[in-house]
């Protein structure tokens, strides 16, 4: 087999199946996929959940994890924050001419173990070979369960409700620019999939009225969406937001705030004020989940407002990321 | 005294009213970020001054970019905060980026080296904007080229110097009680070229770090001392009375004093610094660059840069200019007032 992608690669004849063959099924495979049908045809469920994401991340490997994770963790984490339990993932592959097959061939091995962490199957994929200048993109669709009695958005939050991050923010904008920057620190990426959290938090009695992952824009932009798609005033305290020293002293280096960082592996799940404890107790115990917090609550109706009680003592109303952020993080 | 009785003294003050201005985009986001505003009493307005280097540079210079970014043989080398900034017309380094001119950013002057290397037959020039904090990089980046003899990097400035703003501010009326001196210029002048301008006009001047006790103690400081032509130093840790001699002494072996031009403003006596003839051919047109034209004549950039205007008075803001459609450079930069008042939905002052 060649050492690079090149055109003939993408033609649909036999250095397409040489590919498929040696590389996508050798790692994904499972009886729907092995059929090589035009579609693939799975079990069902009365409501799924269904969505969709492109990954364009640069570098394509990273401290702490790849592309090929990356792919698999923003469906499958979009997927539970609807409740869905993930069940079903497709690939569309566009690789550039000149990608190191070496390369691809981890990127799919990452993916295929982080599918088997998620414990969803990848049932149908596409390869397409363009020119460029040997990189990689990665759409991946998924489709999730959801149980009749679920019912878990944006809309449901309460006032009186907690509201609860699973984790340090900021690790995987911190760990690409890192990368691009060519500064040596050991922050990894957080890119994780969020199903234990979500299994467990859903299974254990807590009324969770919201969850969202908390990717690119960061913690305030998710916040404020949520508090306009919810009507709802939320206040959250600075010195309770879970941010370790590293990321804490590398933002403040380059005049990043780690409220608008992305993450690729956090939540934010907003539940009902009595529940708060325990919710944070069962997340705490979760995989991905041990640096938990709740940082604030959902204190009034309103248009949609973010306070922020900050470490000084003093208030500050956040928007979204306003502006720039930093482009091709996943 | 305890943090606390600095926040009790400055919520409940009770004298005279007080302007207080910043004159350093750090500052800016810093006194946001903490959620000072609301932690005063209402007789003590924050305003933000000319501290945000790339809200204060004229339209000329920005003009001046884009004509040499469309000479093939060029690229223009740039932090990233200056690539948006609108020119006399809507245009901007991004944008003639997308016609096909060369535009490089760089997180510090030094990887120009890398470009220049890489590409002998490109001239790289680098965008040199700033204060008296950045303007010891661009020395040094000088002293590079000279020493090393390099014959493809020039530089484009615009260099400006805070004492000489701030007596002009004074002079030309602007309501102003006090100052937040900025930290990081006060490195390298220290703090006694103030003094000058606090004993002229009577107002004290408070040199200030840039975490949020820092930045109360300088302001309780300030408020202390109305009405007095003091300066005082509130960031001893990091800015010595007399900053830092050695490199100012890099920058007058390159540089000269230059009446430089600011934004809305116009030419300031002896407010900038520009390359010595001696080294003219490092300089790729920046003497005369002095128009200043606004993109959007209702913009009022050059009000709010003077403490006469809070960002939510001119008629454009949130609603016109925004941060993604920009029609002053206060906008711009998330350094600019007007970008701080918008993002943390400011309506002090």
């Amino acid at each position: 087999m060649e050492d690079k992608i090149i055109m003939a690669h993408g033609s649909g004849g036999s250095a397409t199946g040489e590919l498929i063959d040696n590389i996508f099924d050798r790692e994904f495979t499972n009886e729907t996929l092995d059929a090589m049908e035009d579609s693939a045809v799975v079990e069902g469920s009365g409501r799924i959940a269904m969505t969709t994401d492109s990954f364009v991340v640069t570098p394509a490997e990273f401290k702490g994890g790849d592309i090929g994770r990356l792919c698999v963790c923003g469906t499958v984490n979009d997927l539970l924050m609807r409740g869905a339990i993930p069940k079903y993932l497709t690939c569309g592959f566009i690789l550039e001419e000149g990608l190191s097959i070496a390369l691809l061939k981890r990127v799919v091995h990452s993916m295929a173990q982080t599918a088997k962490e998620a414990g969803v199957k990848i049932v149908a994929g596409d390869t397409k070979v363009v020119n460029g200048s040997g990189e990689l993109y990665i759409n991946t669709a998924g489709v999730g369960f959801v149980s009749d009695d679920t019912d878990i958005s944006a809309v449901n939050a309460e006032v009186g409700d907690a509201i609860i991050v699973s984790g340090n923010m900021g690790d995987h904008h911190a760990a690409i620019l890192s990368e691009r920057m060519c500064i040596d620190t050991d922050i990894c990426s957080d890119n994780a999939p969020l199903v234990d959290i979500v299994k467990n938090l859903l299974g254990s009695g807590v009324e969770v009225h919201t969850l969202r992952d908390i990717t690119r824009g960061g913690l305030a932009t998710v916040l404020k969406e949520l508090s306009e798609q919810s009507k709802k005033t939320f206040t959250i305290e600075e010195n309770r937001i879970p941010v370790t020293k590293k990321v804490s002293d590398f933002a403040g280096l380059l005049g990043l705030d780690p409220l608008y960082m992305g993450n690729e592996g956090k939540l934010v799940a907003i539940v009902k004020g009595s529940d708060a404890n325990k919710a944070l107790d069962i997340i705490k115990n979760s995989k991905y989940g041990e640096n938990a917090a709740i940082i604030g609550k959902v204190a009034g109706n309103s248009t949609g407002r973010l306070i922020e009680v900050t470490d000084l003592g003093g208030e500050r109303e956040l928007d979204v990321l306003q502006g720039e952020g930093l482009p091709r993080i996943c | 005294m305890t943090l606390d009785q600095v926040k009790d003294g400055l919520k409940n003050y009770d004298g005279p009213e007080m302007n207080i201005m910043e004159v350093c985009g750090s500052h800016t986001g810093a006194i946001a970020k903490n959620g000072i505003p609301g932690m005063l009493s209402k007789k003590i307005h924050l305003l933000s001054g000319p501290g945000c280097p790339v809200c204060v540079t004229p339209s000329s210079y920005v003009d001046k970019l884009l004509e040499l970014a469309k000479d093939p043989k060029n690229c223009i080398v740039t932090f990233g905060d200056l690539i948006r900034v609108p020119g006399s017309t809507p245009k901007n380094l991004s944008s003639v980026r997308g016609e096909g001119a060369r535009v490089e950013m760089v997180y510090s002057p030094m990887d120009t080296f890398d470009l220049a290397a890489k590409d002998p037959d490109t001239n790289f020039i680098f965008a040199a904007v700033g204060f008296e904090t950045t303007t010891p990089v661009y020395a040094l980046l000088v002293d590079e080229i000279v020493r090393n003899n390099i014959k493809n990097i020039q530089l484009l400035t615009a260099i400006k110097t805070m004492p000489e703003v701030i007596d002009y501010l004074m002079e030309s009326g602007a309501p102003i009680d006090g100052f937040i001196a900025p930290g990081h210029v006060s490195v390298v002048t220290g703090v006694h070229v103030y003094e000058p301008i606090a004993e002229k006009f009577s107002i004290p001047f408070g040199v200030a770090g840039f975490k949020g006790p820092e930045l109360l103690a300088a302001i309780y400081g300030i408020v202390m001392s109305y009405g007095k032509g003091v300066v005082k130093n509130f960031y001893p840790s990091v800015v010595k009375p007399d900053g830092n001699p050695e490199a100012r002494a890099l920058i007058d072996k390159y540089f000269e004093k230059y009446d430089a031009s600011w934004r809305g403003m116009g030419a300031v006596k002896g407010s900038g610094k520009i390359l010595k003839p001696k080294y003219s051919y490092l300089d790729a047109g920046s003497r005369g660059l002095d128009k200043d034209h606004k993109a959007n004549p209702a913009c009022c950039c050059d009000k709010v840069l003077m403490g006469k205007m809070r960002p939510y008075e001119c008629p454009l803001y949130s609603r016109v200019c925004t941060p993604m459609n920009p029609q002053g450079a206060c906008m711009v930069s998330t350094e600019g007032s007007c970008f701080s008042y918008l993002a943390n939905h400011r309506t002090d002052g």
